[in-house]
């Protein structure tokens, strides 16, 4: 792991939350890279979101130190909420309110002036797409409607470090892609730090630079998405050329330097290479010289979700849920109506 | 003190409060009913020791319910919204926990103040008489006094309590004696001594009296008195509410 420097936004120290008996955060530690997607990935209950809650000052940690932006979260908590942005998990937004209040309330708080202000909200609701619905109650919005305004929101006031709660969770494929490409483009123009929570492989393997595995509080490997897979060892190649002539391939394919594992099964010869994609013309070409015919050729590529089962020995989803998630998803169903 | 935190709060209580047209029905019904029921119905049966009319007697007394009701249910609003809501946006935001106490504390009583206003409306279509003087605009003092009183404990109990059920049980344990040990529907003379005591000790008594002192010109005690006691009433129970408040941990 690199040496923290001065350039890293979130330094977190053997950070740990007890709430009684349980230890939901059990002394993590990591630190996120100025202009980072960092990703904390792992099943519901895994102590994702209290990190989130100890890092944004919502919840004193029980022990250990963290630094947000450079600054105390225990000692210097006004200075740290002047520097980050958060969108909840759960809805956050007023629905007696119109979007534009809630984006004008907001830029309040922060104390942004009068012009200033306008010009602000103008600029997000364009990059949200809201601008036709800025004064309609947020009642009356989609669940896609109301995630974007609440991103929207979080970026109002320019935040250098952005803390996204599980995004685009509970949204249908299309708003989520769409969201996807708003965390992207953020990162790349405003060069916003940005630490997200997910149980969603997809969403860390397509946005995060780094991805953390949390699992009972701890995290349990770290590293970009590409690494964490390789160290399963690469790409499945499986070969399905006949018993006839597994013999004869397999003492060829011994020969060859790159070929990780060999294993047979049917007809099929599975191998574990580095780059599949690149290795299938080669063993076609190969076979061909030997005068093997080739039936079929599969390449498997390992998700992340086969690293995290590595780690841990279970998928993330399988995870029930605790009694205030259930509530919190109700009641967000009865704000989404 | 951050003003910014404060006026937002305030403006949004504001803005829920003129736009919610069935809410503020909902909530004028019960005082409806009591001024009907109690004013003028049981009122027709009752005569006071003290003198004059029982209808103008409850209605300073109704008019404390209702901000006694209402405050407490507004201040108390937070446990929900610190679970859910928007409550976690302000708390991130950097703006002190006090700032947001207050903020609260003025839109919730402008709120009450309102409805308040319009529960008087209603007593004077329904015969109630003002006895006007210079003293009578205390009667809008007293509304906010009473109203920031109880917002601060409903805030306190919502700081405090976090789970659901245990919540309306509390709430109830202290709403319904603060209403029935207080002077707002009898004379807190028609009682034993030792009940006084505690009738007095309730800060919703002197709340009532000043109302009735403004709107009636007549009161137990004097209205600087009834005053004081709200003034002291509101400060102990703010302080409680912002200390509570900046305990809370959002869940």
């Amino acid at each position: 792991m690199k040496e923290h420097t001065e350039t890293d936004d979130i330094k977190a120290d053997k950070l740990t939350k007890k709430f009684g008996d349980l230890v939901a955060v059990d002394g993590i530690s990591f630190h996120v890279t100025n202009g980072e997607i960092f990703g904390l990935l792992g099943p519901n209950g895994a102590g994702k979101t209290t990190t989130i809650k100890m890092l944004t000052t919502l919840l004193p940690p029980t022990s250990g130190d963290a630094t947000v932006a450079g600054y105390d979260i225990k000692k210097q908590q006004n200075d740290v909420r002047k520097s980050i942005g958060i969108v909840f998990q759960d809805p956050s937004l007023d629905d007696d309110l119109t979007g534009r209040e809630n984006l004008e309330f907001h830029a309040i708080l922060y104390k942004i002036g009068k012009e200033k202000r306008n010009e602000k909200i103008a600029e997000v609701l364009k990059l949200v797409e809201l601008e036709d619905k800025a004064n309609v109650l947020v009642k009356n919005y989609s669940g896609g409607m109301k995630r974007r305004l609440e991103i929207g929101r979080g970026l109002i006031h320019q935040p250098k470090i952005l803390f996204l709660d599980e995004p685009t969770i509970g949204l249908d494929p299309q708003t989520r892609r769409h969201i996807w490409d708003y965390i992207k483009k953020l990162n790349e123009t405003n060069k916003t730090t940005l630490i997200l929570t997910t149980h969603y492989i997809e969403e860390a393997d397509y946005l995060c630079n780094r991805v953390a595995f949390v699992d009972k509080g701890k995290i349990v490997a770290l590293d970009t998405p590409k690494a964490l897979k390789d160290k399963l060892g690469g790409d499945i190649i499986s070969l399905q050329i006949g018993k006839e002539n597994q013999e004869v391939f397999v003492k060829i394919l011994k020969d060859l330097k790159w070929v990780k594992t060999i294993s047979k099964h049917d007809d099929f010869v599975d191998l574990t290479v580095e780059e599949g994609e690149k290795k299938i013309p080669e063993l076609v070409v190969l076979a061909g010289k030997h005068n093997i015919g080739i039936v079929s050729v599969s390449l498997h590529k390992p998700s992340l979700e086969d690293v995290f089962i590595h780690y841990t020995g279970k998928t993330i989803t399988e995870e029930a849920g605790n009694p205030m998630d259930s509530m919190r998803a109700r009641h967000s169903r009865w704000n989404r109506r | 003190m951050d003003t910014n935190a404060i006026y937002v709060l305030w403006l949004r209580d504001t803005k829920r409060f003129i736009r919610a047209k069935s809410r503020i029905i909902g909530m004028l019904m019960m005082p409806i009913f009591f001024l009907l029921g109690l004013g003028l119905g049981l009122g027709s049966l009752v005569h006071l020791s003290t003198g004059g009319s029982y209808f103008d007697f409850i209605v300073p007394g109704i008019i404390g319910m209702s901000l006694l009701f209402t405050s407490i249910f507004t201040g108390s609003a937070v446990l929900w919204d610190r679970q859910f809501g928007f409550l976690k946006e302000i708390l991130v935001t950097p703006n002190s926990r006090t700032s947001i106490v207050i903020g609260r504390i003025f839109g919730g009583g402008t709120t009450a103040i309102l409805q308040s206003i319009l529960v008087v409306a209603i007593a004077l279509l329904l015969g109630f008489q003002i006895h006007i003087t210079a003293l009578t605009i205390l009667a809008l003092v007293f509304m906010a006094l009473i109203a920031a009183t109880f917002i601060g404990l409903g805030l306190t109990l919502g700081s405090l309590i976090s789970d659901f059920q245990g919540f309306q049980l509390v709430t109830s344990f202290f709403t319904m004696p603060l209403f029935f040990l207080s002077d707002s529907i009898f004379p807190a003379s028609a009682l034993p001594t030792y009940v006084q005591y505690i009738i007095y000790l309730n800060p919703l008594t002197y709340g009532v009296d000043g109302l009735r002192n403004a709107l009636l010109g007549t009161g137990t005690f004097s209205i600087w008195t009834d005053l004081l006691a709200m003034l002291i009433s509101t400060i102990i129970m703010v302080s409680i509410a912002a200390y509570a408040f900046s305990k809370t941990e959002v869940g």
